[in-house]
């Protein structure tokens, strides 16, 4: 490998963050094993740690899904727990999976997982064809706003290769795929068993012409799923030196959550409704002409107005609206049940405050996309439309249009757990 | 001003930077007492780097800690005097060689100084009243480290515990805390191995010189090669030659293997990572090797 192409190609490469579902049974730690190792991202005593275990195991092959098993409990009792991620790259681009399990209790990890993805990966068996898991799978990816979505349909070798397999599958889920938010659809015949699919193209499965797994997750479109427009930078830290070198330097830091920002933009200052213009843009020791997303960066007013952590910089013409009411979709992840009347601890972009729910609208059956209005409560794992009204406005965007200044997240304040997951109606 | 960009596109080093630079001012403004655990490794030394850019031009607004081990490379030490005074931060050295003098943890022989590195940061951290700190784990490194969150929460006694950890969504992170409980924030999570030399390679950092390969005189134990010093007493059989090597991680001088190599510059580096076989830790760390679970347990009783 010459040293010129290496260096080029890491520094250039993109990035692809995306999040499984499916269960064991689905094959998808098999998937995924398979992924790392056609990539190249298992290493020799990776691979013949996990060729010892499925020998002494007295398995008849080695089992991918080995190299995916994380803590000993999990080892212990075969199943996955947690969201675990995994990294492997090909020369384009780099890949961040979040490897989340699939059973009924741990929804609460897919939504962890599915809240950063560009792309969402749902296995089903061919021999089963969609479950409710795989409806309730596509749905939390859907409600998570989830760009892009790809239908696995893994084990085809089980069911000869056959296309009717196939086509019945995608007949139901594309049907089922119009009550949701899937702006992208693949659905891809593969066996992650022997690879069919996965990386190589299926020489079982002529009928088949579109792009292999690998291939799609290699070139899937994922620049243009940010907001470039709308101008949004969460002030998370205020930088004053206070040395002689740099007296007066006032900079307001953050990660710019949408649009672009420019030397020279006329923006105002929320909650406080304060005007000024951008004098300059840092990056370290650098003035920048443009800020974008998810840039972090350090950002300077022409004016001394009072900005703090947890205020808002938008465009004049063009900013969040501040507000104490706020009508959000919540996914609970706590025992305790949630209730009205009931007060926690909210976080949204760096503002933190507290929140009261008035009512709760509807539980969502995440399986018949049913709304139960009858609803006293939400349980752990169920997902519901919620009224809260907060201490301190906050400055939102609905969840559709930005998923950073769209979210929340609910604290238990006397545990201090995190106990719920917020995306903004509107 | 540099130049206009027209696609909006970030490079995922420069996305890897961004969102670790978040983590960092995040840390800064939600923790009363923050601290960055310093190993001297090239991994902690690109946490520095990171921390430098997300403050400047104020001074990191917190100290670094580290475990002197007594076991320590002095190229190793060298290095971190020479960014300690050029970042002008604040240094705490937890010294188990103090730790043993103090009763506060037992003068056990037996015991790896790996082991004893626990109970002295837990020490130090309670005694500094230290609530986050810093590490430089990637969830590449090891499996109990893939399931690790950003911030991990340790209870009074320091411990992780893997079933009970809180969700992490998005870029909102929980830094909640009772009395006497700490988290441990680990920015650089997302990074793998390459990555971090692609950083160190085009952010030009220095680190010890024993990543690079050099002469020195080693022997095999283990089926590792492992430094002549008499810190670590030959056994019977082990036979001392000078081999051309580098180092891939800087641990305890005793328990961290070289392997042959001539890369000598960055560049060589990373061509040699990118067809390595062998997993860095797998390759050349004594400490990893114990079980397969050698880290989850190291882990859950307070280890970095």
């Amino acid at each position: 490998m010459g040293t010129d192409t290496t260096r080029d190609t890491t520094h250039r490469m993109d990035l692809l963050r995306f999040a499984t579902a499916g269960s064991v049974d689905d094959g998808k730690s098999t998937l995924i094993g398979r992924l790392l190792l056609d990539s190249k991202a298992i290493f020799e005593d990776q691979l013949e740690a996990v060729e010892a275990t499925s020998q002494s195991k007295g398995y008849d092959y080695t089992d991918l899904a080995l190299l995916t098993d994380g803590l000993r409990s999990e080892r212990e009792q075969g199943i996955t727990i947690d969201v675990a991620y995994r990294y492997f790259a090909t020369p384009n681009r780099k890949f961040i999976i979040a490897d989340t399990p699939g059973h009924v209790q741990y929804t609460r990890n897919m939504v962890t997982g599915a809240s950063t993805a560009d792309l969402g990966l749902v296995l089903v068996d061919a021999r089963q064809g969609l479950t409710e898991q795989s409806r309730r799978h596509a749905v939390i990816l859907s409600l998570l706003r989830v760009p892009h979505l790809v239908l696995a349909v893994n084990k085809m070798d089980l069911v000869d290769y056959d296309q009717k397999v196939y086509d019945e599958i995608y007949r139901e889920f594309t049907q089922f795929a119009t009550k949701l938010n899937v702006p992208d659809l693949e659905v891809i015949p593969i066996s992650a068993l022997s690879g069919d699919n996965v990386v190589n193209r299926s020489e079982n499965m002529p009928w088949y012409s579109g792009p292999t797994l690998m291939h799609h997750l290699e070139h899937v479109h994922v620049a243009s799923d940010r907001d470039l427009i709308d101008a949004r930078f969460p002030v998370q830290y205020v930088i004053r030196p206070k040395s002689d070198e740099y007296h007066d330097y006032r900079g307001y830091a953050g990660q710019v959550a949408g649009g672009v920002l420019k030397p020279g933009d006329e923006v105002v200052v929320l909650p406080s409704g304060m005007t000024s213009k951008i004098s300059k843009i840092d990056l370290f020791d650098q003035d920048i002409a443009e800020a974008f997303p998810p840039m972090s960066v350090t950002v300077h007013l022409e004016d001394d107005v009072d900005v703090s952590r947890g205020d808002m910089i938008a465009r004049v013409r063009n900013a969040p609206t501040p507000t104490q009411d706020i009508d959000a979709m919540i996914c609970w992840m706590t025992t305790a049940p949630l209730l009205p009347r009931q007060k926690l601890a909210i976080k949204h972009t760096t503002r933190t405050g507290r929140a009261l729910v008035k009512y709760i609208q509807y539980r969502l059956d995440v399986n018949t996309l049913h709304r139960d209005q009858e609803t006293k409560e939400l349980g752990v794992n169920e997902i519901g439309r919620v009224t809260l009204r907060t201490t301190v406005p906050l400055l939102v965007d609905p969840y559709s249009k930005n998923r950073t200044t769209g979210s929340f997240i609910l604290i238990d304040e006397a545990t201090g757990i995190t106990v719920g997951a917020g995306m903004i109606n509107g | 001003m540099t130049q206009t960009r027209t696609d909006y596109r970030l490079s995922q080093l420069d996305q890897l930077e961004a969102e670790s630079i978040h983590i960092f001012r995040e840390v800064a403004a939600e923790f009363e007492k923050p601290v960055l655990m310093f190993s001297g490794g090239k991994d902690s030394i690109v946490m520095l780097r990171l921390a430098e850019k997300a403050f400047f031009p104020a001074k990191i607004p917190f100290s670094i800690l580290q475990v002197d081990t007594g076991l320590d490379f002095p190229e190793v030490m060298e290095t971190r005097d020479r960014w300690v005074s050029r970042l002008g931060v604040n240094l705490v050295v937890a010294s188990i060689d103090d730790a043993i003098k103090n009763g506060i943890i037992p003068d056990a022989a037996k015991i790896s100084r790996n082991r004893l590195q626990i109970p002295t940061l837990l020490n130090a951290i309670e005694e500094n009243g230290f609530t986050a700190a810093f590490g430089g784990g990637r969830r590449d490194e090891e499996k109990a480290r893939a399931k690790e969150r950003v911030y991990s929460h340790r209870d009074e006694f320091g411990q992780w515990d893997p079933k009970m950890q809180r969700p992490e969504l998005w870029s909102l992170y929980n830094g909640r805390l009772h009395e006497g409980e700490h988290m441990r924030i680990f920015p650089i999570s997302n990074w793998t191995e390459l990555d971090v030399w692609d950083y160190i390679g085009r952010e030009n950092i220095e680190i010890p010189n024993i990543y690079f390969s050099h002469q020195r005189r080693v022997f095999t134990r283990d089926g590792m090669l492992m430094s002549e010093t008499p810190l670590n007493p030959l056994r019977e059989g082990e036979v001392v030659e000078e081999r051309t090597v580098r180092f891939r991680t800087c641990g305890d001088i005793t328990l961290t293997g070289c392997v042959e190599s001539t890369a000598s510059t960055i560049d060589e580096i990373i061509d040699e990572v990118a067809v390595a076989r062998k997993t860095e830790r797998g390759a050349t760390r004594g400490d990893d090797r114990f079980s397969e679970a050698a880290m989850e347990d190291r882990k859950k009783e307070g280890y970095f």
